[in-house]
């Protein structure tokens, strides 16, 4: 039998492409049903207007606002403790018993099922601080929960920078801190906007985590403080589908085209940004 | 006034014994160049003058070096690199403008007058003999600048900091010989206000424009003498087959 290279190429190639084929094929049928069953029932009243009759009409407008409410919440809490965290990690921690645990704590933080940080947080922020199911337990929840992707995906971009560019910094006299911050940090910007783009994206579509600690089942009006409950695109979809008998389809796949379309865009923008960042970028 | 003395200075990075048992006194207003082949610890000696070997964790010294008569390990390390610049083997400018490179120590030390950064850069920049060729494109990325316009760009930014020593590792390992004429024309004119360390893997470097010249090897400091002597007389046999290219 002569081995014929090219022929083994191409039959490479077919399943490298096939693969990528089975990757793009299941994204491109979700998005198509959902736009195709979703976008009809979009218009201005139902993205507006307070849900009606028992969910069955009107609007979506305070699980729009509630999702908005958790994710801003969410990031705020996580971002600056995660950057702080992956700054630590990168720049400052020596390969000790300390640093071992604190990467192997971020690991299993990352492969915790998101059902247990919604008990966690139930047990925490609602019972324990006594924040109750609110804004504020929510998003320190969905905080948690995004720590790991925001920590490891800084790390990358801050560990990333060029260790020569530390070096010059520092033989010209900077500190330690002044070299973070002047040189380490701008060029880490791109790279940690990744990962809160992912994080961003996470808490949007996540429900488990605000199950217990926010999520209200049917408040046809919006929070007034982050103390009060708030209803949620992804919760609210599983209760239209689910938990309420003779909901239009149109509706639940309305809703379902708005969390797709709103986590979406919130990843455009990032993009975008990025982009304009990376080409800024000089080296 | 001695600018650098070492005593016995011992460097290991983990078992690599790379500098053993250096004494070497500078002189101010000298160009004492290092010559030696690679891994014979010239770089290393270097950057214990200017405490950059202790970036690496696997960082180990005895013996001492001390600066202007004081122990480097006393002297606060930001206060020590500001008065002991160092240019590296690439040219390596931060991804700032022209501008912002070199004003990047200054503005690291608290100037913030716009005028008096203004007028320094002019001052640097002409020193390193660049500020005609960037004058009018200060706000341009360093990128853009070629090998050899880097590298000038990097002496600038060094002088700018107002050091006393300039230590240069083989600033001109990645430059055409044109380009290296210039950096060395740079550095014989610097002599008269700075004193500069100069490792070069070039000996014709070293015998151009070193006042005095040690030659390294494994680690060990072989010989030191006035450069002339080291190319024309050498004592030790072995500095002799380096300098006529019988190895290295």
């Amino acid at each position: 039998m002569t081995k014929n290279p090219y022929r083994a190429q191409k039959i490479a190639f077919f399943f490298l492409f096939l693969a990528t084929l089975l990757i793009v094929v299941p994204v491109g049928l979700i998005i198509v049903s959902i736009i195709q069953k979703g976008l009809p029932a979009i218009n201005w009243q139902f993205l507006s207007d307070m849900p009606r009759q028992g969910m069955r009409s009107g609007g979506i407008f305070p699980a729009i606002i509630g999702t908005l409410y958790l994710v801003a919440g969410a990031i705020i809490f996580a971002l600056p403790i995660g950057l702080l965290a992956a700054i630590y990690l990168s720049e400052y921690s020596k390969a000790n018993m300390l640093t071992r645990i604190i990467k192997l704590a971020i690991v299993n933080l990352a492969g915790v099922p998101s059902v247990v940080y919604g008990l966690f947080g139930l047990a925490l922020f609602v019972v324990f601080f006594k924040f109750g199911a609110s804004i504020l337990s929510g998003s320190l929840t969905l905080g948690i929960m995004i720590l790991p992707i925001i920590i490891t995906t800084s790390r990358e971009a801050l560990e990333s920078v060029p260790q020569s560019f530390r070096e010059v910094s520092l033989s010209l006299g900077a500190s330690k801190w002044q070299t973070i911050r002047h040189i380490v940090l701008p060029n880490a910007i791109p790279g940690i906007l990744t990962g809160t783009i992912l994080g961003l994206g996470r808490a949007a579509g996540e429900t488990a985590p605000i199950l217990f600690t926010v999520a209200a089942f049917y408040l046809p009006r919006l929070p007034d403080s982050v103390f009060d409950q708030a209803m949620a695109l992804p919760y609210h979809l599983y209760v239209i589908s689910t938990q309420v008998p003779n909901v239009d389809e149109k509706i639940r796949y309305g809703t379902a085209f708005v969390l797709l379309a709103l986590v979406l865009f919130m990843n455009l923008v990032a993009i975008i940004i990025r982009y304009k960042l990376r080409k800024k970028k000089k080296w | 006034m001695v600018i650098f003395e070492t005593h016995d200075l011992n460097i290991w990075f983990g078992v690599t014994h790379a500098v053993k048992k250096v004494s070497i006194e500078i002189q101010p207003n000298e160009i004492m160049s290092i010559i030696g082949p690679s891994n014979s610890g010239k770089t290393t000696f270097l950057r214990s003058l200017n405490r950059m070997n202790e970036l690496n964790p696997s960082y180990k010294m005895t013996g001492a070096v001390e600066f202007e008569r004081e122990d480097v390990k006393g002297i606060d390390a930001e206060e020590l690199r500001r008065k002991v610049g160092m240019v590296f083997a690439l040219p390596l400018p931060l991804p700032l403008t022209i501008f912002d490179n070199v004003a990047y120590g200054m503005r690291m030390h608290g100037v913030k007058d716009k005028k008096k950064l203004r007028d320094k850069v002019e001052r640097a920049l002409q020193q390193g003999y660049l500020w005609d060729e960037v004058k009018d494109r200060l706000d341009e990325s360093a990128f853009k600048l070629s090998g050899g316009q880097q590298q000038r760009l990097c002496i600038a930014r060094t002088l700018a900091v107002e050091p006393e020593v300039i230590l240069f590792d083989e600033p001109c390992s990645g430059l055409d010989p044109i380009s290296t004429a210039k950096v060395e024309d740079a550095m014989v004119k610097l002599k008269e206000r700075y004193t500069i360390v100069l490792v070069t893997n070039n000996v014709k470097q070293a015998a151009r424009v070193g006042d005095r010249t040690a030659f390294f090897l494994n680690g060990e400091l072989i010989e030191i003498d006035k450069t002339d002597r080291i190319f024309t007389a050498p004592k030790d046999p072995r500095t002799d087959g380096y300098i006529r290219g019988k190895f290295g």
